[in-house]
């Protein structure tokens, strides 16, 4: 029997200035990870597997789904270059996921956690793999060719509570950590057996194996996101008490942060050297600007192209409600004039890198993924001034 | 036998005390304040320069210390002048804190939120919709999160 009103193939709906927005599922997107050339995308729609999408014209249908993991898939990463992808689960364990053919297969990695991992990230060589667990350490594992098996090595000290996020910076060495303690970290992830010694940075010259070049000082919130800048010599960190802070590594370690009046922003991502995009709980991309001269972080605008929504007047009985029930006299918006319809969880970059990106893509917890177009949002929305 | 015979001290302990993992916050040496000066603030209430009274109300805020008592006395301080306040000044109050300024007012509205008296709720609640507008919601996650507050 089919089931005509089962089509697996998610819903697109074109939004005004080009952008497009993608509800795949009802249930939230925990993560997902983008193959090179963007035609495939990789999903965990809130349960222990990983859906793979491919792109097919408008429409997006699924093409595999990857069934080995025992918890929740809470980290995806997709290497470009190798074509390898890591999914690390609240089981405690990771797999590598290899091509045959059409079909994925994974191979186990053991990561000697005891508790869920949490977050992870490819190098950008793709020659090792960085997860953040709540046994309060970061996996760095790398693949031993005499064992043929993938191997550990853990940094532990000083972290002291659940790693929730990882970023590498392009040596191929520094990783940044953002955890539960409430600080964002820099450490070496330098492994001797796939890499030759790195060259100084602007965060320190002698990089042995889980060295710590840089700890924040104290904000009071969990950090959600970190993300190094397209050189490596920025990083960049969003926390749970509604803060954005930059470090930058040039000036000392010196370390901006900008305290917002909106909810907590769970990812970013810098989008040039100078500029960043977060979003979170308030279930927009935001813009955010560094100014290195004055050493602070300016909000750029709401990068959210809004529907236009029709005024209606307020009537007079409503009006006498509103007072009655809330001792005030606004129309409250009932519904979200944002195009996602719940928290975004995750922000990748989808062109242009880091450094120049033209186009981005958020999901969240509305099951939903949209792109968003540089361009298109710069001539949509007119004092944003990405630097 | 029902009944136990052994000693059940043991389940006295709290073990959590015991935890080589547990976190500890750090100890950060910033000055231990202790809280408005009462006396000065009074007088300015008198005088009837509010303004005046609302901004050293606001200052040494106890945040480092342990001492619930100096932290009930600075509550009340400040609650004091909250309350003392014209409905219509409000707004240009709250206008004259910086940012960290309307963070500190918002813990002390939500302080005052946990133990209502006879017409503190009303004002307080005057204050948080003025402050709210200034601080947004930020402020109010700041107040959930600080792990030092007053």
């Amino acid at each position: 029997m089919k089931f005509a009103w089962l089509d697996f193939s998610s819903k697109t709906s074109e939004v005004p200035g080009g952008m497009a927005y993608h509800s795949f599922l009802l249930e939230p997107i925990t993560c997902h990870a983008w193959n090179k050339d963007r035609s495939q995308i990789a999903l965990c729609p809130n349960n222990h597997d990983v859906h793979i999408y491919k792109k097919d014209g408008a429409k997006w249908t699924k093409v595999q789904e990857l069934k080995e993991h025992n918890g929740q898939v809470t980290g995806i990463d997709w290497a470009p270059d190798s074509n390898r992808i890591v999914t690390c689960g609240t089981d405690r364990n990771a797999y590598v996921w290899t091509l045959k053919g059409a079909q994925w297969k994974p191979t186990l990695v053991i990561l000697r956690i005891n508790r869920a991992a949490r977050c992870v990230k490819w190098s950008p060589k793709e020659n090792k793999f960085a997860v953040g667990s709540g046994s309060r350490l970061i996996s760095i594992c790398y693949f031993e060719q005499e064992n043929d098996w993938w191997v550990c090595k853990h940094i532990k000290k000083p972290i002291r509570s659940t790693v929730l996020s990882l970023d590498w910076h392009p040596n191929n060495v520094l990783l940044a950590a953002g955890s539960c303690d409430f600080k964002c970290r820099i450490f070496s992830a330098y492994i001797k057996e796939v890499e030759e010694k790195p060259g100084p940075t602007s965060w320190g010259s002698k990089m042995p194996f889980g060295e710590m070049l840089f700890e924040s000082s104290s904000t009071t919130g969990w950090v959600h996101s970190v993300s190094f800048s397209g050189s490596g010599n920025r990083v960049a960190w969003t926390a749970h008490d509604s803060m954005i802070a930059v470090a930058d590594g040039e000036k000392t370690a010196t370390i901006s942060s900008f305290v917002s009046d909106s909810l907590p922003l769970l990812c970013v991502t810098f989008i040039t050297e100078n500029s960043l995009v977060a979003a979170g709980h308030d279930c927009y991309p935001a813009l955010f600007v560094y100014d290195a001269g004055k050493g602070s972080i300016a909000f750029g605008g709401k990068l959210d192209v809004p529907k236009q929504s029709a005024q209606r007047g307020v009537s007079a009985r409503e009006r006498f409600q509103n007072m009655d029930k809330k001792a005030t006299s606004e129309r409250e918006e009932a519904t979200l004039d944002t195009l996602h319809k719940n928290s975004i969880s995750q922000v990748s970059i989808l062109e242009g890198g880091k450094s120049k990106c033209t186009k981005f893509c958020t999901t969240g917890m509305d099951g939903g993924m949209a792109i968003w177009e540089i361009k298109t949002l710069e001539s949509a929305l007119k004092n944003l001034k990405i630097a | 036998m029902a009944r136990n015979t052994l000693s059940s001290r043991f389940r006295r302990v709290d073990i959590d005390e015991y935890d080589e993992n547990k976190f500890v916050d750090d100890q950060e040496e910033a000055a231990e304040n202790q809280g408005p000066d009462a006396a000065e603030v009074d007088d300015l209430i008198r005088q009837g320069d509010m303004m005046t009274a609302f901004h050293t109300a606001l200052r040494n805020p106890p945040i480092n210390t342990k001492n619930a008592a100096v932290k009930e006395k600075a509550q009340a301080t400040v609650l004091r002048v909250l309350t003392s306040f014209r409905s219509s000044e409000i707004e240009t109050a709250v206008r004259s804190l910086d940012r960290n300024g309307v963070d500190l007012l918002m813990k002390y509205i939500y302080r005052g939120f946990e133990k209502p008296t006879e017409n503190s709720s009303v004002m307080l609640l005057q204050w948080h919709e003025k402050a709210f507008a200034v601080g947004g919601l930020g402020s109010i996650v700041r107040v959930l999160t600080a792990r030092k507050t007053v």
